[in-house]
């Protein structure tokens, strides 16, 4: 089978671990690393023997064959720059960076819609962790409101997290409605010092019919978590989802409340940092898809 | 006017130069914790109308998990806290009315709505080592023509040092005043001092020092004393203490302790005694009480706010509450993660269904 060759552009610790994963691909050939200084992320990419430059998109550009499909790791500003040069070239982009050039996507929620998207952005690492489960809810029982709360070692909150940490509340919030169904989002982050650092930790809250099917909705919360785990080993339920009746101030809808742990697969990022891992393995997971679908077609 | 060394002017917000420490209300911010975000719209211009009168200067008026705290995590507000702040602000005479946020929880936008409801003071908080995260939100506060008021929350969970080199950040970015928040009600005198001591050493010239405590283990007015006598110029209270855990040091207690010191607050002691009695209590559920729990967050080191949820939890699964605060100490639990207290109660659960299954 011929692999999808790709670039990683952004040689820091998301694009290294990232790099790790894809290295695991059984239809994604990272040839490229990408970035505009020297760094020990090229270093190192070139120790694994691929061609790495610091010659920035300019030089991935010149490379023959270009890359299929690139994985931008960088800011959102670079994004911004570098998605018109890739669409130009007809080049795939799958955008971990907050620039949100193309559709959201969470590989097991909304992944088949987008598999033919020049760019796709891959929400934030919150989103990527609770969206599933508002969909495994959603899917089933119609959800007024959705809320996620997402807990993460400050150590693993990099400084453009902690620059603007509203456009992360914003961006969960807005795709807890438009991708995980829910009509209304909100998201809240927060960032806990301990040490040893804690792993990271979603909680989920989903206003529900006060009479709706509570074994359909686990069993839906159940399947979701296996689908997840296809491309996230550590991602696992706390407790089966918790039902609870209405309440004042809930406006009569009943609630689903589901605690998840997502444990990173320690390939380069540490174990504690799922929040960074989830990141990495959705957009590994939703590279092979479109690899995939991409070789069915040719 | 007499204030300690080090410190800059009062920062241009006070009606008379008498004033020696600016006591900031926090009744209808942090009080709305110990009334499960409950507060009615009359309970919010009495308890501003009966405070303004008494000469507090600045009042501080958001849900109690800051603004956007709203929500199944912390507790839906029964009335939008921005319609309380607009409430706030014509009821008001002489008094600002401040607001809470916390990014993470409430955004630039929910800020800039309190704004156009008449709130002046923006008070920024984070958890004590994570200043860096509210350096765009006193950006746009200031931007916003807003007073500025750093939070650093859970002081005790850092050392002095730190707690300096994060309340440089706020001054930094913005913050007029930097607080040592002691959340959990842990700090112990000299801990408090020892903090007050050093942010003034950082940011004095550059910023005002400010403290908030809590009354788990009965030191809140004694740690204002203190860190009002190390040079903070901004100290917090609550009427009736009503507040997170076993309440806020009591505004009326404060008032009336710093006019025994013979330190100026401008606030009117018999106005803050009947603003706490005849307004105040009347509506109190419960008043705030050192009970085991609270005790045990103050003991631990565990988010005041913590104390309501984690009764629902312990009540819900038939766990101890003061069990469930234990472990979140043991976790290093910081505010926020409500959440943790289900967690938390039902892992206990868990355990005692293991200890009891048959071998």
């Amino acid at each position: 089978m011929t692999r999808t060759v790709a670039a990683i552009v952004g040689p820091g610790n998301i694009g290294t671990d990232l790099l790790a994963k894809l290295n695991r691909s059984e239809n994604i050939n990272v040839v490229y690393m990408v970035g505009v200084v020297e760094s020990e992320g090229l270093a190192r990419a070139r120790k694994l023997g691929m061609a790495a430059s610091a010659g920035g998109v300019d030089w991935l550009l010149r490379q023959d064959p270009l890359p299929e499909i690139v994985f931008e790791a960088t800011s959102a500003r670079a994004h911004l720059a570098n998605a018109p040069r890739y669409a130009e070239a007809g080049i795939r982009a799958i955008d971990l960076t907050p620039a949100h050039v193309g559709p959201m996507v969470c590989p097991p929620v909304n992944m088949p819609e987008h598999l033919d998207a020049p760019n796709v952005s891959m929400i934030t690492c919150g989103g990527q962790a609770t969206i599933p489960i508002v969909r495994a809810v959603s899917r089933v029982a119609p959800v007024p409101y959705a809320e996620i709360v997402a807990s993460v070692a400050s150590r693993s909150a990099g400084p453009g997290t902690r620059a603007n940490i509203d456009e992360f509340t914003h961006t969960t919030a807005g795709a807890v409605e438009s991708v995980g169904g829910a009509a209304r989002g909100k998201a809240i982050i927060i960032l806990n010092p301990v040490e040893p650092p804690m792993i990271m930790r979603d909680t989920i809250f989903c206003a529900i019919p006060a009479d709706a099917d509570t074994g359909a909705i686990a069993e839906s919360v159940h399947a979701m978590v296996a689908e997840v785990q296809r491309y996230v080993p550590g991602y696992r339920l706390r407790a089966d989802p918790q039902f609870d009746p209405p309440q004042p101030g809930w406006q009569g809808t009943a609630r689903v409340a589901v605690f998840l742990e997502v444990r990173g697969n320690g390939d380069y990022l540490p174990e504690y940092a799922g929040n960074l891992d989830i990141m990495t393995a959705a957009a590994a997971r939703v590279g092979e898809l479109v690899a995939s679908a991409t070789g069915a077609v040719a | 006017m007499t204030a300690p060394a080090g410190n800059g002017a009062l920062a241009g917000n006070g009606p008379g130069p008498a004033r020696q420490v600016r006591i900031t209300d926090t009744t209808l911010r942090d009080g709305s914790h110990a009334m499960s975000h409950q507060f009615t719209e009359d309970q919010v211009r009495a308890t501003v109308h009966a405070l303004d009168g008494a000469g507090v200067e600045v009042i501080e008026v958001t849900h109690g998990d800051g603004l956007g705290g709203s929500s199944f995590n912390y507790g839906f507000s029964l009335t939008d806290e921005i319609k309380l702040i607009s409430a706030a602000t014509e009821e008001a005479r002489q008094a600002k009315i401040a607001v809470l946020l916390v990014p993470g929880i409430g955004t630039m936008a929910d800020l800039q709505r309190a704004r156009d409801a008449g709130a002046s003071v923006a008070r920024i908080a984070t958890h004590c080592t994570e200043a860096d995260v509210s350096i765009q939100h006193f950006g746009i506060a200031r931007d916003l023509g807003m007073e500025t008021v750093g939070f650093l929350m859970m002081a005790h969970r850092t050392s002095p040092a730190e707690l300096a080199r994060q309340a440089r950040i706020m001054a930094d970015a913005g913050a007029q005043c930097v607080y040592c928040v002691d959340s959990a009600g842990a700090l112990l005198l000299a801990d408090a001092q020892e903090r007050i001591k050093a942010i003034l050493a950082e940011v004095g010239g550059d910023a005002q020092v400010g403290f908030h405590g809590h009354q788990n283990l009965a030191l809140g007015v004694a740690n204002s004393v203190l860190a009002y006598q190390n040079g903070a110029l901004q100290i917090d209270g609550s009427l009736c203490g009503l507040g997170a855990g076993a309440g806020n040091s009591p505004t009326e207690v404060l008032a009336a302790t710093f006019d025994r010191l013979g330190v100026a607050t401008g606030v009117d002691v018999q106005g803050a005694l009947a603003a706490a009695d005849e307004i105040v209590k009347p509506f109190l559920p419960r008043l705030p009480w050192t009970d085991r729990a609270s005790i045990v967050q103050g003991y631990a080191g565990v988010y005041s706010s913590f104390l309501l949820h984690a009764e629902h939890a312990a009540q819900r699964y038939g766990v101890p509450v003061h069990d469930i605060l234990q472990r979140v100490a043991q976790h290093g639990y910081v505010g926020g993660q409500e959440d943790m207290l289900i967690d938390v109660a039902l892992q206990l659960v868990r355990e005692r269904e293991a200890d009891s299954a048959p071998a």
